[in-house]
Parts: structure tokens; C-alpha cells; sequence
């Protein structure tokens, strides 16, 4: 996979009148790994709605070089799926190929075949034929990291995906994480855990009230950066022992 | 006994009556399971109500003519849709009391339109007469049966995916309010379909009842379908030999079968029943 760059000039993001991001400008290399982190309400949601185009940047511009829509694969927060539908995992693993397919081509015994196999890739042997209501969350995660899987998109953004999932469900998508980052593809994904921004991530892009801080991980979060993002006290972010519970 | 289950249909217009109700069984409950997976049952409400005006229209301007009054109801339908949209839009999907608001005054307003008609029987527009399901109406409940399978099958995975997860479907650039109108157009089709042999008020009670009763069967969407078409038969079936036997409107009598059947799932069905408590309420 070689994804073009994704470019941001001067880039304003507003909801109603209130400016949430103003002024960002830089650049998404191809293949790079970023963390997306900032307190509530500092827009790391909507820079990334407005990455996959759902959200028009009030002013400036981004270039997705090139990107259409089925290049990016966007993974929201999970409680956005109705989880009583009934639904197999392998059918909803097998949906996300409609972003490629459209709304009417079928999904043949290979598409099928390729929903199984992503299922297994997350350690979700042989759940093909269950409800998605009888999986726990960690389990409900898996199904949607294959999902994203199948998306097969050189560009992946997702929104705190590990917000609460078990340990174990962790480590397991953070190595498929790291897979995809050794494919190739751009990944942004917003995260709370800064501990794990700094294990696990490159590159970290820090909103704030104040200025935007883009750059290397090491480079972004350091204890003067962090306080003047309102991030300086590490107990009052969910760190790790949260995602456990 | 056996005498009144098979009399009835003996006359024609029961036969008649019959056909045109087990055509809607297979048409209308399959919408009414997405409605209830959609969370939308209020919707149903403002539907059967707001035809109500539509119809009256179409017979003040058309004359008793069923297309007249149905396409009267249709034209109807579709705007409350939009309406309902438009309010739930504004509303971030808290539309519930404007949602209501919109079909009391339906109500209210069909019933003074039809009332100000001679010649219409409030009481079998209401609730259904099998005696005025003449050929014409038969024609009309079947024409809309097949539009409404087929125009399902066509929506069908787009409107899976839309109902599953709006947010995926607008991020990989699906038209969700497309197949959501176009569901919507559906269920408009067929509640105005029904309001010849069940009365716009029963007619929703076929798609619906037989929908959330076989949520306590089945775990399955098809599965879920399927049944629906099943308990909606039987209650067809059912309900006609009541209401010819006991001389009830056969709107009332099909949907207090299904009520029937709905409540022997709710208690002793395999999913979420009172019985099987608990687990698995989505």
C-alpha cells in the first residue's frame, strides 16, 4: 500500500458558531502512525469526521490526494451500532465490503469466505454464525477491527478504539494496529491513554484551546506540552487500569 | 365445526376477502419487522392516521373509486413521511410528541372530511368491511404485495446496513435517507393497500403484531421475516372466521388474532419471553 499524503492547510473546523479547531495545517505522511489526543470537546472527533469527509471544514483546505471515499475507513465510537439487531458476526464483517461493492453487488461465497478469515485474524475463531447482541465488548471490537479488515482502505482512522476493551482484547488489536502500520496504510486514531500514545505511537497530533502540536511522539508529548493542553495530570486521562474494568 | 371454518368462505366476497388479506400477509409484516428493528413502531401510528385525510380527499375529489382514495392516501402518507423526517431532523430524533401531535390532527381532520361525505361509512374506512373488497380492491392489494416484495428485495442490504449502523453507511458514502424514504414509501403502500378489507386504523396492526411476535421466535432477520409471514397467515385466515361468525368488522377481529398470537409468544416464546426471562431483552 502506498496512500498519497493527506494534506492540511489552515484548516478550520466549527460546530455552529464555535470554532473547534482553528488553523491546522500539516501534513498525514503515507504510512504514518498517529496518535489524536486532546481533552473533551478539542475536536479530535470531528478533525477525524472531517478526514473521511463527513464534516466540511468551515475554512482552508484538505487534500486527500487523490482519496475517494472506499479509501478511507472510518471506525467510530462503537456505541454507534444498534448491537440487538440481529445480526451474525460474519455478516456484519461482510458488510463492510459494501463500501467497495456498492449497495446492490453481491457478496459472493469469496467475500464470505474473506469475512471468515478476518474474524479469525481477531482471534474470533468461530464466531462467524453469532448474534453481534451476544458478544461482549471486547468481542464487539474484534468484529469491528475485521469489518475494518475487509474495508481493506489504504487509509484507516479510528476513533478511541480501545476504550473499553479488556486487556487481552487490546494487545490483540494493537498488533493488528501495527500490521496494518507495517502494510503500509495511514493511520490516525484518537486515544485517552497516553501511556499508550507513547509505547505504541510514532507520531502525535495534540489539540488544544490553545495552538495545535503535530510532530513525533517524543517531540509532542512532553510535560510542557501537556499542561498547556490541560493534559498534565496523567490520573485525571483514562489510563490503563480503566480499560481493564 | 368444521362447518364454521370452511362456511365463510363459501360466499365469494369472502374469498375474495381471503386472497386479498393473505397477499397483504406476505407484503406487509416483513416492512413491520424493520420498523420494529428501526425502533420506529411510533411511525406506524402516524402513518395509519395520517392516510386517513389523503383518502377523504381522494373520495371528495375521485368519487368512491378505490384508486381515487388510495392514491389520495398514498399522496398523504408520503407527506407525513417527509413531515415526520423534517421533525425528526430538526429534533435530533426526540419527534415523538410533534410526531403525535401530527397524527391526532390526521385523525381528527380525516374523520371531519369523511363525516362532511355521504355515502362514505366512516365505520369501514375506519375498520375495515370484507363485503368492499370487490375486484378492483383485490387488484390494487396485490399490485401493491408485488411492488412492496420486490422493491424490499431491492433495499434489502442497503436498508440491513442503514438500520445497523447509519454511521458506517454514511462514512463509506451510502445514501442512507434513500433507502429510508424509499422503506418509507413501502410501508405508505401498503397501510393504504389494506384499508379496503382492514380499515386504515387495523391495517398497521398486520404489519405490526405478527413482527414483534416473532422476535420471541427467531434470532435471525429471515427467520424473523419468515415467521412474521406465518403468524399474519394464520391470523388472516383466523380473524375472517371471526368476524364472519360473530359479525365483527374483519379488520378488528384479523389484528386481535395476531393480538392473540403475540401474546402466546410473549409468554412462552424462546427469545426474551416472560417465560425465558431475561437474557436475551435487547
Amino acid at each position: 500500500m502506498n496512500p498519497p499524503p493527506i494534506t492540511l492547510d489552515r484548516v478550520t473546523l466549527r460546530h455552529g458558531r464555535r470554532d473547534i479547531v482553528r488553523d491546522l495545517s500539516g501534513v498525514f505522511a503515507p504510512g504514518s502512525l498517529t496518535a489524536l489526543i486532546g481533552p473533551n470537546g478539542s475536536g479530535k472527533t470531528t478533525l477525524l469526521r472531517a478526514l473521511a469527509r463527513l464534516h466540511a471544514p468551515a475554512q482552508g483546505r484538505i487534500d486527500l490526494g487523490g482519496l475517494v471515499r472506499h479509501d478511507i475507513a472510518l471506525l467510530p465510537q462503537a456505541s454507534a451500532m444498534d448491537r440487538s439487531f440481529p445480526i451474525t458476526c460474519r455478516d456484519v464483517v461482510a458488510l463492510g465490503m459494501t463500501a467497495r461493492l456498492g449497495p446492490f453487488r453481491a457478496i459472493g461465497p469469496a467475500h464470505l469466505d474473506a469475512a471468515d478469515q478476518a474474524l479469525v485474524a481477531v482471534g474470533l475463531h468461530d464466531h462467524g454464525k453469532r448474534q453481534i447482541g451476544a458478544l461482549s465488548a471486547g468481542q464487539f471490537q474484534r468484529v469491528l477491527f475485521a469489518r475494518m479488515i475487509v474495508q481493506d482502505a489504504p487509509v484507516l482512522l479510528l476513533d478511541e478504539p480501545f476504550s473499553a476493551v479488556d486487556p487481552a482484547t487490546l494487545t490483540d488489536l494493537l498488533a493488528i494496529l501495527h500490521t496494518w502500520h507495517l502494510q503500509g496504510r495511514t493511520i490516525v486514531t484518537v486515544l485517552h491513554d497516553l501511556d499508550l500514545v507513547h509505547d505504541a505511537f510514532p507520531r502525535t497530533l495534540m489539540l488544544s484551546e490553545d495552538r495545535p502540536i503535530w510532530g513525533t511522539t517524543a517531540a509532542t508529548l512532553t510535560e510542557a506540552n501537556r499542561q498547556r493542553a490541560g493534559l498534565s495530570s496523567r490520573s485525571a486521562w483514562s489510563p490503563r487500569h480503566h480499560h481493564a474494568a | 365445526m368444521l362447518d364454521l371454518i370452511l362456511d365463510p368462505f363459501t360466499m365469494p366476497f369472502m374469498r375474495r376477502a381471503l386472497v386479498g388479506c393473505l397477499v397483504l400477509s406476505v407484503a406487509a409484516p416483513p416492512l413491520g419487522v424493520f420498523l420494529v428493528l428501526r425502533r420506529m413502531s411510533l411511525m406506524s401510528d402516524v402513518m395509519q392516521h395520517g392516510v386517513l385525510p389523503g383518502i377523504a380527499l381522494g373520495a371528495m375529489v375521485g368519487g368512491l373509486s378505490v384508486y381515487a382514495m388510495g392514491f389520495g392516501g398514498v399522496l398523504a402518507g408520503l407527506a407525513i413521511a417527509l413531515l415526520a423526517g423534517f421533525l425528526s431532523r430538526r429534533t435530533g430524533g426526540r419527534e415523538d410528541s410533534q410526531l403525535a401531535g401530527v397524527y391526532l390532527i390526521a385523525l381528527a381532520a380525516g374523520v371531519a372530511l369523511v363525516s362532511s361525505q355521504r355515502g362514505i361509512d366512516l365505520t369501514h374506512l375506519l375498520f375495515g368491511s370484507v363485503l368492499a373488497v370487490d375486484d378492483t380492491a383485490l387488484f390494487g392489494m396485490a399490485g401493491v404485495a408485488t411492488i412492496t416484495v420486490f422493491g424490499l428485495a431491492i433495499i434489502w442490504r442497503p436498508l440491513i446496513l442503514e438500520s445497523l449502523d447509519p454511521g458506517f453507511m454514511a462514512a463509506t458514502g451510502g445514501h442512507g435517507a434513500v433507502w429510508h424514504l424509499s422503506f418509507l414509501a413501502l410501508v405508505v403502500l401498503c397501510v393504504v393497500s389494506g384499508f379496503v378489507a382492514l380499515g386504515t386504523l387495523m391495517a398497521v396492526g398486520l404489519m405490526m403484531l405478527p413482527a414483534i411476535a416473532a422476535r420471541h421466535w427467531s434470532d435471525s432477520l429471515s427467520g424473523q421475516v419468515c415467521l412474521a409471514v406465518l403468524i399474519a397467515m394464520l391470523s388472516s385466515v383466523g380473524g375472517l372466521i371471526v368476524s364472519f361468525n360473530l359479525d365483527v368488522p374483519a379488520g378488528p377481529a384479523i389484528v386481535l388474532s395476531a393480538g392473540a398470537i403475540w401474546a402466546v409468544s410473549l409468554i412462552l416464546g424462546p427469545h426474551a419471553s416472560l417465560l425465558r426471562n431475561g437474557r436475551q431483552i435487547a
